[in-house]
């Protein structure tokens, strides 16, 4: 197969997926109309058919497309999460820098393919360049915590975020036409896990896993939902660089990082007293309630592919 | 016309900038007459409380504003007057011609519900509330039958603090609380304080800056 008869195949999979999850979200409707469960599970499924009509859209706009929609994605994320931070008026130069410079500069570099730079970025020069400016401000209450976490907020936000169509530039061998598969099987396989522990836990969970950072996430749905998606990951290393088992160990690594993203991201929400990052996306919360397990996942997936598969 | 999608500019601007989301939290968008009593940090803020209203409630909606700042330049004019129909009251006892209360009352006997901040002025202090005027209590007064709901308008103050001139994209929230009425022979001083408490009770429980 092509890259692009590839592509169609996938879609065309996950589209055969929201309507049976359709189908099924109208059945428990008309059997229990009344539950609230029930009525955020359709929410759920009618805020998948706009994501996914928004990626294949992207996907159709190539390379560009993607950049520009994780890009708008980091917009969201980055301003979901400094809201919630404890910013005061000598922070303001800063963040508007975060927004209006480092954001757009970070994928404009990925646009470029320049790894030399838009790898140490957030983590170097803007670790050390943002304090500067606040600094001049003289404002120093809370100094060190403010600071960190809008170096925090950017690099889960922007920096994180934007592996993923980092994805793209890696010189893999004999793959350069399919670079935007390899974005395919990390959101496919990170969100299906997402999706098939929230499964499996409202069928079978009975024990919680972490009942003081999120009391939804039981020790079923975790089990059930990352081997699945593990082996629905094994069964996509046909739009891979990787082989069956290497294609299952890299879903597993990233099935992993993406469960944690979830209980450190809650961590965070704990902590500030909400119970979703915005309310973006009905039914899922704000963006960083649906990226979050993705957030922990690029980055590693990205320099584990970069490490082993590119020349 | 112009003044119309004008109006609707300002809004789609404010949802885009601010992702501005109301929360009727202790009544609901219903046609009747009100007082929404806000903070006031922002010359945005009663664009943010227009912007969550529904269109039909919108149109019946004034904002109370401050002539001096209104009447300044033809652009602000345009906006008080022709965008959000504002009721502007002159701020300074010296140079007016007509008691402030006297002109609100007037816009309610024409049926307008107001958008007042009873604060009396922007609270650019670390405060999250000045202590109320006298103005909310007199209009109660003055209109008993005119519901007082309390709005707390959050996050604008961060957008664009004043001295600044890029504007933050952070969240903003708009919350309605439960409508606040006057005890029979309530006094000015207690009302104030009753009515700011509710307020403040809306305000989320994470501040803004610590």
């Amino acid at each position: 197969m092509s890259a692009g008869q590839q592509t169609l195949a996938l879609f065309g999979g996950v589209t055969a997926i929201l309507v049976a999850a359709s189908l099924i979200g109208f059945v428990l409707t008309s059997r229990y109309a009344e539950s609230p469960v029930v009525g955020n599970l359709n929410a759920r499924i009618k805020a998948w058919w706009v994501m996914v009509s928004l990626i294949g859209l992207a996907f159709a706009l190539g390379k560009a497309g993607i950049i520009v929609l994780f890009a708008l994605a980091s917009f969201a994320a980055l301003r979901e999460f400094l809201t919630l931070t404890r910013t005061r008026r000598g922070d303001h130069l800063a963040l508007a820098a975060a927004f209006f410079v480092v954001l757009p500069l970070q994928y404009y570099l990925i646009s470029i393919e320049w790894y030399g730079l838009y790898s140490i970025l957030i983590p170097v020069y803007v670790f050390l360049l943002l304090p500067i400016v606040a600094a001049l401000r003289g404002d120093t209450a809370n100094f060190m915590r403010r600071i960190a976490e809008v170096q925090w907020g950017l690099m889960i936000s922007v920096y994180c975020v934007s592996h993923v169509p980092a994805l793209t530039t890696l010189p893999i061998p004999d793959f350069a036409d399919r670079s935007l598969l390899l974005i395919a099987f990390l959101i496919i396989v990170v969100q299906s896990s997402d999706v098939l522990q929230y499964v499996w836990g409202k069928l079978l969970g009975r024990h919680q896993i972490a009942p003081s950072l999120s009391p939804s996430k039981t020790v079923e749905g975790f089990v059930g939902g990352i081997a699945s998606a593990t082996l629905l990951g094994a069964a996509l290393w046909w739009i891979t660089p990787f082989s069956s088992w290497q294609a299952a160990i890299m879903a597993l690594v990233i099935n992993l990082m993406g469960f944690c993203g979830g209980l450190v991201m809650s961590a965070i929400k704990r902590d500030r007293g909400v119970k979703d990052w915005g309310q973006m996306i009905e039914g899922h919360g704000g963006m960083l309630d649906r990226l979050d397990s993705v957030i922990f996942a690029a980055p590693i997936f990205f320099h584990l592919t970069r490490y082993w598969w590119t020349v | 016309m112009i003044a119309r999608l004008f109006a609707i500019a300002v809004t789609i601007f404010a949802r885009i900038v601010t992702g501005v989301r109301g929360e009727w939290r202790g009544c609901l968008p219903e046609a009747r007459q009100r007082i929404y009593f806000a903070n006031h940090s922002s010359h945005g803020d009663f664009v943010l409380i227009w912007t969550v209203l529904p269109a039909a409630l919108r149109r019946c909606t004034r904002p109370v504003a401050a002539a001096d700042y209104w009447r300044q330049g033809r652009l602000r004019r345009f906006i008080g007057d022709k965008v959000f129909d504002a009721v502007l009251i002159d701020r300074d006892p010296a140079s007016r011609q007509a008691d402030p209360i006297e002109i609100l009352l007037a816009a309610l006997d024409r049926g307008a519900s107001l958008i007042f901040f009873p604060e009396g002025t922007r609270n650019t202090t670390s405060q999250r509330l000045l202590p109320f005027r006298s103005g909310l209590y007199r209009l109660a007064s003055a209109r008993p039958q005119v519901e007082l709901v309390p709005v707390w308008i959050d996050n604008l103050n961060r957008v664009l603090p004043k001295g600044e001139i890029i504007p933050l994209p952070l969240l903003c929230t708009v919350t309605f609380g439960p409508p606040v009425s006057m005890a029979p022979g309530e006094e000015s001083g207690p009302f104030r304080e009753r009515s700011r408490d509710t307020l403040l009770a809306l305000a989320p429980a994470v501040e803004g800056e610590v």
